[in-house]
């Protein structure tokens, strides 16, 4: 008996070494059955579940508040699936991080990702993406009294929070202002307490997030997003590679934006905060299909 | 794996340089390592003095930092110790947070050295410590002479084990703002998701080079410092 | 160690006092400094910590986060001492292969952080498709936790086993047992029993690890936690109800092992050995 489960476990380790080899081939190049058979049967009609994977911890954006789930990603993901045949109660939120967004649609533990999800070249490869529906920006959020940082610029020898391994501090390094301490934190709510307690002078990340920040109760009157975007972030829906959505979808966003709902859930989202989204960039048009 | 999976594999490192950030995990390691023996000695010693309030004392320390997550520690040490008390241990701002989690990573191993100082003493037969009151040693000197030394070779594996754990856990200093290895490899994730496994797989390889030797050399350690009963 | 002093006298204990009261002043000191500190940075604002005492925090974050927590916990454990016990077996085989295969793998999987094997598990299990995707975080948690703390409990048999009298063995040898009898229904036993303090450190460290599953999108408590502090502006205070939610459950978990050994040791020969907790701890999170 104790052999048979030392050959049980030894099973078991090689299956998984195996798994760890296979895998190695990329991810892009296997097309699964699992989850194609799913999307094709969810685009159909209003049978069976969506699952759509947001942030959790983004107030304003992707939020978890008690058991309802708020944010603009959220109620732009809710239009969406509502135009694809989906009602609210037939979706169900996972959360996703910025680290796992690929494996998630990868793996096919997400149908679809409305998680401020820029579109660039590197994740084209490996995940496609519909929209955008919203063009965001860097921008800065500091201090609600604070005059003296208005562009990335001034933040020659001061203080600033980001987000452990994200892209957008280091580019103001780079192209800004190479003597910028940076602090490094794991999630932005980190860093807003070091902001409001004064310890840093501002946090770094696109301009809708930082205004969703600002808009939370308890933050509001102590923290300001500058509005000097210096970046252009094309938020777009994540999808598998081997989505056939993306049509849908962009028809979808393009209705959104025509019938005024896009304006009201960006107000109601991130309003508060007296932020304004670039108007010479929004709303977006929806970039064609690969 | 094809050759142009390989290739963009290769490239990464002129890009990153990945050798650097393991350099960090080495120094947080050496730096957080002797500070916790220093520190785990002086509990463990507390735990087996005379005096009842110190005793308690070294327990509760033990309970309270064993028994929560490093990461939570190491976020108090940043927003607490350095964003609300405003204690600053160097004037230049990355090196104030590399020591901010030299210090996170020793109050939590610290706990764990003591205990590991207190199974050592436990393998002292009562013997020893009978024959050293005999001889008229009192509690300090007795502990100084006597039992910490036989307990530090008889603990020279637990210790190992402690010293192994905190090798792979200054990984957790990013949560403090330290550029260390597991942040790069976040890094490395965020900007290149079409070779995940691969980085993956190398910062894998990169602790098991470095940790498998600790784990050799403690064992073998510990048998060459093994007291002969 | 009471061998190691006498019970303090009179003066002796006149001095602790003074010495207990003047230590009493500096830590309440350094308390009170502190708590000032927070105040200034309005940190003990009562509205930061009075959603604790409603319902929603815990009835929409932190119990279900706990109970994820404890989901993942409770699984590992089983398959953690499974697999301890097969490659603990494996080390004191007495075939030199099976011997130098099961050091091997539980050195190797000693070394890697749990992180990075949860990590690994998360993508390896999610190409292969073999699971429903939803199930893949649980696993991957699972696995990468069974792989590390199933490593350390084989190395605690191997070592418990070897701190035994030579006595025993040589007892079972002699009343006609074979080599894997002798080891199974005699030696394993009173090691595991001597192990038990060790054992049970592992097993803080296996529920204090479930909180690094939150970067393969398993959530729990430590994650929760964050959650609900993000979008109250309190997200020190999340923190410090979680290290508390932790700190009493992995108290309660030693305390019950304390008693469990203590009551175990009495009834065999062998003295409980406590070997120290080898530990890894939780990462940050995006």
């Amino acid at each position: 008996m104790r052999r048979g489960r030392l050959v049980l476990a030894l099973a078991a380790a090689a299956t998984l070494t195996l798994a760890g080899c296979s895998s190695g081939d990329g991810g892009d190049t296997d097309t699964d059955a699992g989850a194609t058979s799913e999307e094709t049967e969810a685009t159909g009609g209003a049978e069976g579940t969506i699952k759509i994977g947001i942030k959790f911890d983004q107030p304003g954006m992707g939020f978890q508040d008690g058991s309802e789930y708020t944010g603009f990603d959220v109620d732009v993901a809710k239009f969406v699936a509502g135009e694809l045949g989906y009602g609210e109660d037939q979706i169900e939120w996972v959360q996703a991080p910025s680290a796992q967004r690929e494996t998630l649609l990868q793996n096919g533990q997400v149908d679809m990702i409305f998680a401020t999800y820029s579109i660039t070249d590197k994740r084209k490869e490996v995940v496609s993406f519909a929209g955008p529906y919203f063009v965001a920006g860097q921008d800065l959020l500091v201090a609600a009294d604070d005059d003296s940082i208005s562009g990335p610029e001034d933040l020659e020898g001061k203080n600033l929070c980001s987000v452990t391994g994200s892209t957008s501090a280091q580019r103001i390094k780079d192209e800004y202002a190479a003597g910028t301490n940076l602090l490094e934190q794991p999630g932005y709510a980190e860093c807003v307490t070091a902001l409001t307690a004064g310890t840093v002078d501002a946090v770094t990340t696109d301009d809708i997030i930082l205004a969703g920040l600002a808009a939370v109760p308890a933050n509001e009157g102590k923290v300001k997003v500058v509005g000097n975007p210096f970046s252009e972030e094309n938020y777009g829906v994540g999808l598998p590679k081997e989505s056939d959505q993306c049509e849908a979808i962009n028809e979808a966003i393009t209705k959104m934006v025509d019938d005024g709902t896009w304006q009201e859930l960006l107000d109601k989202n991130v309003g508060a905060s007296g932020y304004k989204a670039n108007e010479d960039l929004n709303p977006p048009t929806p970039a064609a299909c690969a | 794996m094809d050759d142009g999976y390989f290739q963009q594999f290769l490239s990464l490192f002129d890009e990153f340089d990945v050798p650097a950030a393991f350099w960090v995990n080495i120094q947080l390691t050496f730096f957080a390592g002797i500070l916790a023996l220093i520190l785990g000695t002086v509990l463990a010693t507390m735990r087996i003095s005379p005096v009842p309030s110190l005793r308690w004392a070294g327990s509760t320390y033990v309970t309270l930092l064993r028994n929560t997550p490093l990461t939570i520690i190491m976020v108090f040490c940043v927003l607490g110790l350095w964003g609300q008390l405003g204690v600053t241990l160097s004037p230049d701002f990355q090196t104030n947070f590399f020591r901010l989690a030299v210090v996170g990573l020793t109050v939590y191993h610290a706990a764990f050295v003591c205990e590991a100082l207190r199974s050592g003493v436990n393998t002292v037969p009562v013997g020893q410590a009978e024959a050293a009151r005999a001889i008229g040693l009192s509690f300090w000197p007795a502990a100084r002479l006597i039992i910490l030394p036989q307990a530090f070779r008889g603990s020279v594996a637990p210790l190992g084990n402690v010293l192994i754990a905190l090798t792979k856990n200054s990984t957790v200093a990013a949560a403090a703002s330290v550029a260390e290895a597991s942040g790069l490899m976040r890094t490395m994730i965020e900007f290149r998701p079409d070779v995940i496994l691969a980085i993956f797989l190398t910062f894998a390889f990169g602790f098991v080079l470095i940790v498998v030797p600790i784990g050799l050399a403690t064992t073998a350690l510990s048998r060459r410092l093994a007291v002969a009963r | 160690m009471s061998t190691l002093f006498d019970v303090p006298g009179p003066v002796a204990r006149r001095r602790m006092v003074w010495v207990n009261i003047a230590a009493t002043i500096v830590v309440a000191g350094i308390a009170v400094w502190v708590l000032l500190r927070l105040q200034e940075k309005g940190q003990l604002d009562p509205a930061l910590w009075k959603p604790f005492l409603t319902a929603s925090p815990w009835v929409n974050y932190l119990i279900p986060g706990l109970i994820d927590t404890l989901t993942a916990a409770g699984i590992s454990i089983v398959t953690s001492a499974v697999f301890g016990f097969v490659f603990g077996l494996g080390r004191l085989s007495g075939s030199r292969a099976v011997r130098a295969a099961s050091g091997a793998i539980v050195e190797f999987f000693r070394a890697v952080p749990v992180l990075l094997m949860m990590i690994f598990f998360y993508l390896g299990l999610g190409q292969l498709r073999i699971l429903d995707p939803s199930d893949v975080p649980l696993v991957a948690v699972v696995l990468g936790l069974t792989f590390y703390n199933g490593s350390v409990f084989a190395e605690l048999v191997r070592s418990g086993v070897h701190g035994l009298p030579r006595g025993q063995r040589e007892a079972a040898l002699a009343v006609g047992l074979r080599d894997g009898q002798s080891l199974r229904l005699v030696e394993v036993p009173q090691a595991l029993i001597a192990m038990l303090p060790a054992i049970t450190s592992q097993l803080v460290v296996i529920l204090k690890d479930t909180a690094l599953g939150v970067i393969i999108t398993y959530p729990d408590l430590l994650d929760a936690a964050r959650r609900f502090g993000s979008g109250n502006g309190n997200i020190l205070q999340s923190l410090v109800v979680a290290a508390l939610i932790f700190i009493v459950i992995n108290y309660a978990i030693t305390k019950f092992a304390d008693r469990l050994a203590g009551r175990v040791g009495r009834r065999t020969a062998g003295k409980p050995r406590a070997e120290p907790p080898s530990l890894v701890v939780a990462t940050g999170n995006d």
